[in-house]
């Protein structure tokens, strides 16, 4: 270990974001109850992340 | 990468956005109401408020129901009876020939119970219609259908070029980096770019199943062509019957050769989803997924047997599921009212790349502009 951390893909968040959509996505397709309550909870944490990005905004001029 | 490369990307970005931006802004903006469709008619009562069946009621027998709605539209000849999962109710498409088109249909909405004739306006008029129609053909038939599916396929092509060039975009910068302090234009292309990601899973598949969709026609008529044209040779010859067998004791052989599903609805002779010697009756399973996809039961019409229960092809399989993964309409009202969001959020990603667009300058200081995280002097953009 030589302390240096190799900075993060760019690309680790959409990948991230594709496989949640797709779980999401397929979740309530293939059952009712705790299926549609994942599917719910993924596009809700994706609007989030949204709403985060804005709240956390940079005003800095 | 190397800037040649990200220019070409760019461009593809640039060409395929702009070409099914306007489009696409259609599609959102009618898609919007129609993921509601169900709910805004119950509310403007396009929808009718079916009462419940009363305790050890029977449903009627199908065949006067079939006789009932024909009643209501003299002249016209039975073409497809379907059953609603979410109330005792049923419904009777009728026309004036066995392959009337369905802007040109009668519809019927019966209590499956009582036999009442539901007051119920036509579906194939009216605002939701309407906007039904710009979403999916312009008014224009196939042609439209298959326009519309094209600009959907470019769409798919921009998200990923988008992707493609987040990627060098991003390089230095946090996820979800969004400066509004500086000029107007960084603040919309961090946007832009904010908002294409957190959507960009869902808005490629849903633009890609929605692309599936408008070839609903060119593969209902490959599957008739093909698997019913089969028992279609079997009759080839003989005119289509004038008296049918009674449709009651179709459904209950279907019922009887299919017991784990129920039936969701049933295709009359000559319609083109059973041929001319055959009712079809498509039978579906009960969950989510299964509901969607249809086993046909084919009941020949004169002798009332079971002739074939084909398996829908692959291509069939691959449309119907792709009906659900568009329309959002499977997992309930949080489901609906989050894909609502995720609408408007595609809507804004449409709005703020035509606003990059407009304030574009050169491809060379674009290109720049993504080499170093947006953080290029540009004199020649307006803030």
């Amino acid at each position: 270990m030589n302390g240096v951390t190799k900075p993060r893909s760019p690309f680790v968040a959409p990948a991230w974001i594709t496989l949640a959509s797709i779980v999401g996505l397929v979740s309530a397709l293939v059952g009712d109850g705790v299926f549609d309550v994942v599917s719910w909870l993924v596009f809700a944490v994706l609007v989030g992340l949204f709403v985060r990005a804005w709240v956390k905004r940079d005003r800095k001029r | 990468m190397q800037r040649s490369t990200l220019k070409a990307w760019f461009l593809v970005h640039k060409w395929t956005s702009l070409v099914c931006t306007v489009f696409l802004l259609l599609l959102c903006l009618t898609g919007l109401p129609l993921v509601f469709w169900e709910e805004i008619g119950h509310l403007t009562g396009a929808d009718p408020e079916v009462a419940p069946a009363a305790a050890g009621a029977q449903p009627q027998n199908l065949d006067d129901l079939v006789n009932r709605a024909l009643a209501e539209y003299p002249g016209d000849v039975p073409l497809f009876f379907g059953w609603d999962d979410h109330s005792p109710s049923v419904y009777v498409n009728t026309g004036a020939r066995p392959d009337t088109p369905p802007p040109e249909m009668h519809t019927a909405i019966l209590h499956q119970y009582t036999g009442e004739v539901l007051p119920a306006p036509q579906f194939n008029e009216g605002v939701m219609y309407f906007i039904y129609r710009l979403h999916t053909d312009v008014f224009v038939g196939l042609p439209g259908m298959l326009f519309l599916g094209a600009m959907a396929l470019l769409f798919a092509v921009a998200i990923v070029s988008g992707v493609v060039l987040y990627g060098p975009f991003m390089r230095k910068l946090k996820f979800g980096t969004l400066r509004t302090g500086r000029s107007r234009r960084l603040a919309w292309l961090d946007l832009h770019n904010v908002l294409g990601i957190v959507t960009l899973g869902w808005a490629l598949v849903v633009g890609i199943t929605g692309a599936i969709n408008t070839l609903a026609k060119p593969l209902e008529q490959a599957w008739q062509t093909q698997q019913l044209g089969e028992f279609a040779k079997r009759y080839e010859g003989r005119p289509r019957p004038e008296q049918l067998s009674a449709l009651d004791d179709a459904v209950a052989r279907a019922r009887a050769a299919e017991p784990g599903m129920t039936p969701a609805f049933v295709s009359f002779p000559g319609t083109g989803y059973s041929g001319d010697h055959h009712y079809g009756v498509f039978m579906h399973g009960n969950t989510p997924l299964t509901e969607r996809l249809y086993r046909p039961v084919l009941i020949d019409v004169e002798t009332g047997e079971v002739t074939a229960r084909p398996r829908l092809p692959g291509y069939m399989t691959m449309l119907l599921l792709s009906q659900p993964l568009h329309f959002g309409d499977y997992g309930g009202m949080p489901l609906k009212v989050l894909w609502a969001l995720l609408d408007l959020l595609t809507i804004a990603v449409l709005v703020s790349g035509l606003y990059l667009w407009f304030k574009r300058g050169s491809t060379e200081a674009r290109v720049t502009e993504i080499e170093r995280s947006g953080l290029v002097a540009d004199a020649g953009i307006a803030r």
